[in-house]
């Protein structure tokens, strides 16, 4: 992280609402042409801190810098600089593809063809239905649409708040390639996101929660701070193996990750493969026969949950 | 059954806890007794009366005497000849006028008709009506009290309803409805599509766009204002060629009154959507806001005059009121800026504090 | 899994809008006190065939029958042994939990007695007793989920309709719900349940994947994955919604 520039930094960010506190305090730092995911569930705090970066809101209290300058003081250079997609479709449903982006790069004053190339990679795709009207796209189409109403005046910066809720997971994927490949025009993107497995994508990522960030690294480094030994259980009838392992004495949490269980143990130290064989032992004897058990790395779903609780 | 019940019953505790539904639901019946019990009285009082009497004699200021006791008139001057009438009338300082022959007693007292000539403004033909009416009784029985004469004696009202001679009431409407059919578009429609950007999520990008708030406002209302200057002419267009409505005053002037109504109900759309996001709002408080009171506080149906003096003071907030004064004004009397001038400034004013406070409540970022 | 006839039996079941076939001669069959994954993309037809199973629509052909009561013929039947949740709305915000399951209770024809002891059984199972007279829009969304649900089940229905129930959730608090999900199940109740999350996909008993109107894929998830050659219901899902490469599958708009 030393020697790289800093896209955008937040020191103590705090939002007030009448019945709520939003933010309760958040810092952090995007290097420059990094990808940086926050990620965290509904309610975390996530558009609220979206929205300060973008200039919409002003903090209750701290202080935020995108691109070096000041969300509040010059909030008209970050907005000329940054392009934002907010969580909501902000497009004309009722205009065009092509009327929709010609409309947003006119209010940037500049035009599609000017800007084709920095496009292209995603709006090549739209094209074929640049007729359609907004609101007939299906999800995954729309999302394309706003990432390229968002890029069209080659913004430095790309503020994307929860671009892919709510569409398929197909379309997820798609999505985050085209990310990917932005990345290497050296564009930094700050990305929201409530689907945990979309944090392997990022290069770093914050986990938020309340209000409150949880921890920030890189996702490698978050999965393997997990702490405690972890394993993963299959067994045929789930939640029974479910059940009888919440009886285990030396039980942390048991919860469900897709096809196997995930256990862990409240012995911080104990060695993973030795707390494998008691509890394989443990579930023969209460009876639960054919049972695969054995240690696993986190993952940040994992250690999300882990900070949760 | 008790399904029915249930839903009823939810139903009641969504009214119950919804404050804005309540207060609309309680207050509307208070407030429909008190404008409509109010504001649509027949009974006319203190109508604005002058007197030309050429010839005092004691058979006119007896008439004059009970005419003006009665506190339906009040007595605003008492002139020698008829001339400075037009021009009372004209300004409205006066919506009546009682015109003596000289010679009156004399013609009485010889069996003669004695005639008086009862004028009456009637750009509110209601009005109008009811002042003859109330003449005729008092002279009537005046007459009664008065001693026989010979071959018998009578005063022959002879009135002439000035301004609208059939009374008919829509050229009394239009110039009410062109106050409506603007306030529909200029500030219904304004403050519908401010919001609509802000529900759909759009406003969002709007903002943080280079877009200036000015611009953006600009940009998002100035098809109102074509578009409300436009209905303008439709208006007058239509009620010249298919309801035959006189427009004696000047066109250029009613224009550029009706686009400073345009810009005063522009802003309050403006002002609307600045407190809320959500359409249905917005319409409701335009609805609630500037219609009703356009249709029942500006003289539009009901005659301000007749209101109660609270009425009628809270009238003078209601921007369409003013208009309505000078669209009548230039349609049906005729009159110029030299008449309207008083009007058009409180409309100029309410439009500069309106567009003021309108482009300060639009902010640059969402709060 | 208990044993009995099907709770759900479809046959080449069929919905058209104008010349648009929404659903496309879909047939599969849930069994009781299953946990069925109903999965597909948006626009794949997965929510008019709930429509049509929750007696909704009318089918423009095939056959279905829900808990033993045909669809065309008895809706009514089929509403009142159903129970449905959906993101969209779960429980009214300005009543409280109470008032909720009163009402909720009211309209299934259950007494009062009967509504109040459920209601207590239900709150003290969730531990969200203190909860009960709060208005639902003072409680955090983890919980109005896992409430909405139990007042779903209130009068205790043979199968119960969840349309992406955990959507935007924190992870432990869905995982809360599952475990509902899995003890409703046992007791007897059926699940059929869409979401967007893959791994909930793993959690259930069998699932149907729907792609352009037609069911592509049906059956347990460990079974699928191995048919299709896959190591996740991602892949499996990419699999089958993208055949080729990157052209969508079917007929389906982009």
């Amino acid at each position: 992280m030393s020697g790289a520039a800093i896209a955008a930094r937040g020191a103590g960010l705090v939002k007030r609402f009448e019945e709520t506190t939003a933010l309760g305090g958040i810092s952090f730092e995007v290097a420059a042409g990094e990808i940086f995911g926050f990620i965290g569930p509904d309610g975390a705090g996530k558009s609220t801190l979206f929205r300060i970066l973008a200039t919409l809101i002003i903090p209750s209290a701290g202080t935020a810098e995108v691109l070096g300058r000041n969300v509040v003081t010059q909030h008209w250079d970050v907005r000329a600089r940054v392009g934002y997609m907010p969580g909501r479709f902000s497009l004309y449903p009722d205009l065009s593809v092509e009327e929709n982006l010609t409309f947003f790069a006119s209010v940037f004053g500049t035009t599609i063809a000017r800007e084709y190339d920095r496009i292209a990679p995603i709006y090549s795709q739209l094209e074929p239905f640049k007729e359609r009207r907004a609101g007939a796209l299906s999800g995954g189409m729309k999302q394309k649409l706003a990432l390229s109403c968002a890029l069209v005046h080659r913004p430095e910066l790309l503020l994307l708040d929860e671009p892919t809720t709510g569409v398929d997971a197909v379309s997820r994927r798609e999505f985050w390639e085209l990310l990917a490949q932005l990345k290497t025009t050296g564009l930094t993107i700050v990305v929201s996101t409530p689907y945990m497995d979309e944090a392997d994508r990022c290069d770093r990522i914050a986990l938020i929660d309340g209000g409150k960030i949880l921890a920030t690294d890189t996702p490698a480094s978050i999965a393997g701070s997990f702490g405690r030994p972890l394993l993963a259980v299959k067994a045929k009838d789930r939640y029974r193996a479910l059940l009888i392992l919440r009886t285990f004495p030396h039980v942390h949490t048991v919860f469900p990750f897709g096809e196997v269980l995930h256990y862990s143990d409240e012995r911080k130290d104990a060695a993973p493969e030795q707390v494998a064989a008691e509890v394989a032992e443990f579930l023969r004897v209460k009876g639960l026969e054919g049972a695969d058990v054995h240690p696993i790395a986190a993952g940040i779903e994992d250690s999300f949950m882990e900070r949760l609780s | 059954m008790t399904a029915l019940w249930g839903l009823l019953r939810k139903e009641a505790l969504h009214i119950l806890r919804d404050r804005r539904t309540l207060a609309v639901l309680l207050l509307l019946p208070v407030l429909q007794v008190v404008i409509f019990g109010y504001a649509i009285r027949t009974d006319v009082e203190d109508v604005r009366l002058a007197i030309v009497d050429p010839a005092p004699d004691f058979a006119t200021l007896r008439l004059r005497g009970r005419l003006t006791a009665a506190h339906v008139f009040r007595l605003i001057t008492v002139l020698r000849e008829t001339e400075p009438l037009e021009r009372l009338f004209q300004t409205g300082a006066v919506q009546a006028a009682l015109v003596f022959e000289p010679g009156f007693a004399d013609d009485l007292g010889r069996g003669l008709p004695a005639r008086l000539l009862v004028i009456t403004d009637t750009t509110e033909p209601n009005t109008g009506v009811t002042i003859q009416g109330h003449v005729l009784s008092v002279v009537q029985s005046v007459m009664r009290e008065m001693p026989p004469r010979a071959g018998g004696v009578q005063i022959v009202p002879e009135a002439r309803l000035r301004f609208n001679p059939t009374a008919e009431s829509k050229n009394l409407f239009v110039p009410g409805l062109m106050a409506f059919v603007l306030t529909i578009i200029s500030c219904l429609m304004t403050a519908i599509t401010l919001t609509r950007e802000k529900e759909t999520g759009t406003m969002e990008a709007l903002l943080v766009s280079p877009l200036r708030p000015w611009q953006i406002i600009v940009g998002k209302v100035a098809p109102y204002l074509l578009v409300g200057f436009a209905s303008v002419i439709g208006v007058i267009v239509e009620a010249r060629l298919v309801f035959d409505v006189p427009l004696r005053g000047s066109v250029p002037l009613l224009l550029a009154e009706g686009v400073l109504f345009i810009l005063v109900s522009l802003a309050l759309g403006v002002l609307i959507s600045a407190r809320t996001d959500s359409q249905r709002v917005a319409m409701t408080a335009a609805l609630l806001g500037t219609m009703l009171p356009t249709m029942i506080l500006s003289g539009f149906i009901f005659p301000v005059e007749s209101m109660p003096r609270v009425l009628q003071y809270l009238s003078n907030v209601v921007p369409a009121k003013w208009f309505v004064i000078i669209a009548r004004g230039i349609m049906l009397k005729g009159v110029g800026l030299a008449y309207l001038w008083q009007e058009t400034l409180v409309l100029f004013g309410m439009a500069l504090v309106l567009l003021g406070a309108a482009a300060r409540s639009f902010h640059e970022r969402l709060e | 899994m208990t044993d009995g006839p099907p709770v759900i039996e479809v046959k080449d079941l069929t919905r058209t809008f104008g010349s648009f076939v929404a659903v496309d001669h879909i047939t599969f069959e849930v069994h009781p006190g299953e946990v069925f994954g109903f999965l597909g993309a948006n626009g794949a037809g997965k929510t008019t065939a709930i429509r049509m199973l929750t007696g909704l629509l009318v089918p423009s052909g095939g056959q279905a029958k829900v808990a033993g009561h045909d669809v065309y013929t008895q809706s009514e039947s089929v509403k009142r042994s159903i129970g449905y949740m959906s993101q969209r709305f779960s429980l009214y915000e300005d009543l409280t939990v109470r008032e909720n399951a009163q009402l909720y209770g009211g309209i299934y024809g259950l007494r009062d007695a009967e509504i109040r002891e459920r209601i207590g059984a239900m709150l003290s199972r969730l531990k969200l007793e203190a909860a009960a007279d709060t208005r639902v829009s003072a409680l955090p969304l983890g919980w109005r989920q896992k409430l909405a649900f139990s007042v779903a089940l209130l009068h205790r229905p043979t199968i119960v309709f969840l349309d992406e129930p955990t959507s935007g959730v924190d992870p432990v608090t869905r995982r809360q719900f599952w475990e509902l999900i899995y003890e409703t199940a046992r007791a007897g109740t059926t699940v059929l349940v869409t979401t967007h999350y893959m791994d909930e996909a793993e959690y259930c008993d069998r699932i149907s994947i729907m792609v352009a109107g037609r069911i592509e894929a049906l059956g347990a998830p460990s079974d699928l994955k191995e048919q299709f050659g896959v190591e996740s219901m991602d892949e499996l899902f990419v699999r089958l919604a993208r055949p080729a490469t990157g052209a969508p599958a079917g007929s389906a708009p982009p």
